[in-house]
């Protein structure tokens, strides 16, 4: 199988990118003379400009949309205003994690969804199947571009080339017609590295020409930054990523992502197995764990108590921010509790660590 | 890609200089801007005994796991311990950081390590 370009892909050889293959796409992992830590730390203390666009964009449409995507999604679909943000999950009937996604609601009868790449197909392939009458589903992905500026600087460097004053943008809210350097672009206060930030679909024709705004717009106070960055921002923030921290076996609940999932509020998919799930209890969970030992967890490292296995790492890394490792582990229930020690198993050797709370990144999101 | 005239490589990426019966050795620039920002290394352990490739040692950068092998066979007998405080040494200066000495026992081992000259056009290659 060949591997797919975002529009962008000549930005990253322009600006030299190391390009790895990332689940069939061709994007840079880190950038030549920065690297994952430096891009970090940009992102944190000043803005960072990623390329995104391999994430799928769907169009939901008709007059029983908003039933529709209610029916998909363990959030409250129904309470969402025009031009409201939200992120939530689509579930299986047994509980488990299809994708997850942001809904972006024009009105009741139109919403934009933003998929995983690696799910594009799946997902999309979910919605056909479990699509009602009044409504229609289009796959749109291929037809946006999509830009992540996030940092502190990002809204003053934004701001330098939109007439559109971004103070109206609010956090988990979206304009779907920004003009940026005089392209139409959809812009949202939203992002995956824990910083204020915007995300901006373009039509792949103007994406270049966009990047190039925002970073001569941004001169020295932005850089671009690649997946391997995009992946510890996300981390440090206690972000999920699908494939780790949530999947097809593993629930919202378990994962630790309740307050997405509304339980009280209409029927959709999956919902009867959580609320079954909820009243009998956890057996597992995702929990934040310390390392006392030396090493680094990695994604399924083993995770043992006195020897038995009680589960799995989703997520560890070295947090530049911390400037030590720090991990997520989805493990047996009975050792959750913060300050109950436990083992990561490195290259055969057991090898001390702490369940935690509160070790990860304040977000530093504006809510209001 | 530096690569100074006077060691001798490995395939793996590794570096040994040679002076008498000792060999410093470490991880080649080329080893060290593939891997990224290194922020983790497990060093061998002084007084152990190694074969040639035989893994003595692990690098880890944000993103990747490495494993770093023995250029020769011998006896660890000393370790660079800095490293476990600051691997970023070995981004900054991958030859002036040398992770291990090994005593050798069999100079034989050298024959089969590369010049500069043969490891320069085999990074190359690889590109």
């Amino acid at each position: 199988m060949s591997l797919k370009q975002t529009p962008l892909y000549p930005m990253h050889l322009k600006y030299n990118g190391k390009i790895i293959d990332f689940g069939g796409w061709e994007l840079p992992v880190q950038y030549e003379g920065m690297g994952i830590i430096k891009e970090h730390q940009m992102v944190r203390e000043k803005a960072g400009l990623f390329d995104v666009s391999h994430m799928g964009e769907v169009f939901i449409t008709g007059e029983k949309a908003e039933d529709f995507v209610q029916k998909l999604l363990s959030n409250d679909v129904r309470n969402m205003k025009d031009f409201q943000v939200i992120y939530g999950l689509m579930c299986y009937p047994s509980g488990g994690v299809v994708d997850d996604l942001l809904v972006y609601r024009y009105n009741s009868s139109k919403y934009l969804l933003v998929i995983n790449a690696a799910n594009v197909e799946k997902d999309f392939e979910w919605i056909q199947k479990n699509l009602i009458e009044g409504v229609s589903a289009s796959n749109v992905s291929n037809e946006y571009a999509q830009l992540a500026l996030q940092g502190p600087q990002a809204p003053a460097i934004l701001q330098k080339i939109t007439d559109v004053d971004l103070d109206s943008i609010k956090f988990f809210w979206f304009n779907p017609a920004v003009k940026i350097s005089g392209v139409e672009c959809i812009v949202s206060r939203t992002g995956y590295t824990g910083e204020d930030g915007f995300e901006i679909y373009v039509q792949p024709e103007d994406a270049i020409f966009i990047w190039e705004e925002i970073l001569q717009a941004g001169g020295d106070m932005v850089s671009p930054v690649g997946l391997g960055a995009r992946d510890s921002l996300r981390f440090e923030a206690k972000l999920p990523l699908y494939g780790q921290e949530i999947d097809q076996e593993i629930t919202p609940l378990e994962a630790g992502l309740g307050f997405f999932v509304k339980l009280d509020t209409d029927d959709f998919i999956g919902r009867s197995a959580l609320l079954k799930q909820k009243a009998e209890g956890l057996k597992r969970k995702v929990v934040e764990f310390s390392m006392i030992g030396k090493g680094i967890p990695r994604s399924h490292y083993e995770v043992q108590k006195d020897g038995v296995s009680i589960g799995q790492v989703t997520t560890g890394l070295h947090a530049p921010t911390f400037k030590k490792p720090i991990g997520l582990a989805l493990i047996n229930i009975d050792y959750t509790e913060p300050g109950t020690q436990i083992d990561i198993i490195i290259r055969d050797k057991a090898v001390q660590a702490v369940v935690d709370s509160g070790i990860f990144y304040q977000k530093k999101t504006k809510s209001k | 890609m530096n690569i100074p005239k006077k060691l001798l490589y490995t395939s793996e990426h590794e570096w040994i200089r040679v002076d008498g019966e000792k060999g410093h050795c470490g991880i080649t620039d080329y080893a060290q801007h593939h891997l990224g920002d290194i922020v983790f290394v497990e060093l061998p352990e002084v007084g152990e005994e190694v074969a040639v490739a035989e893994s003595i040692g692990v690098i880890e950068s944000v993103k990747a796991v490495a494993t770093l092998f023995s250029p020769a066979g011998g006896k660890i007998i000393e370790v660079n311990e800095e490293l476990e405080e600051a691997p970023e040494l070995l981004n900054e200066d991958p030859y002036g950081n040398w992770i291990a000495i090994i005593e050798l026992t069999d100079h034989s081992d050298l024959e089969k390590l590369m010049s500069a000259e043969a490891y320069a056009a085999f990074c190359e290659n690889l590109e």
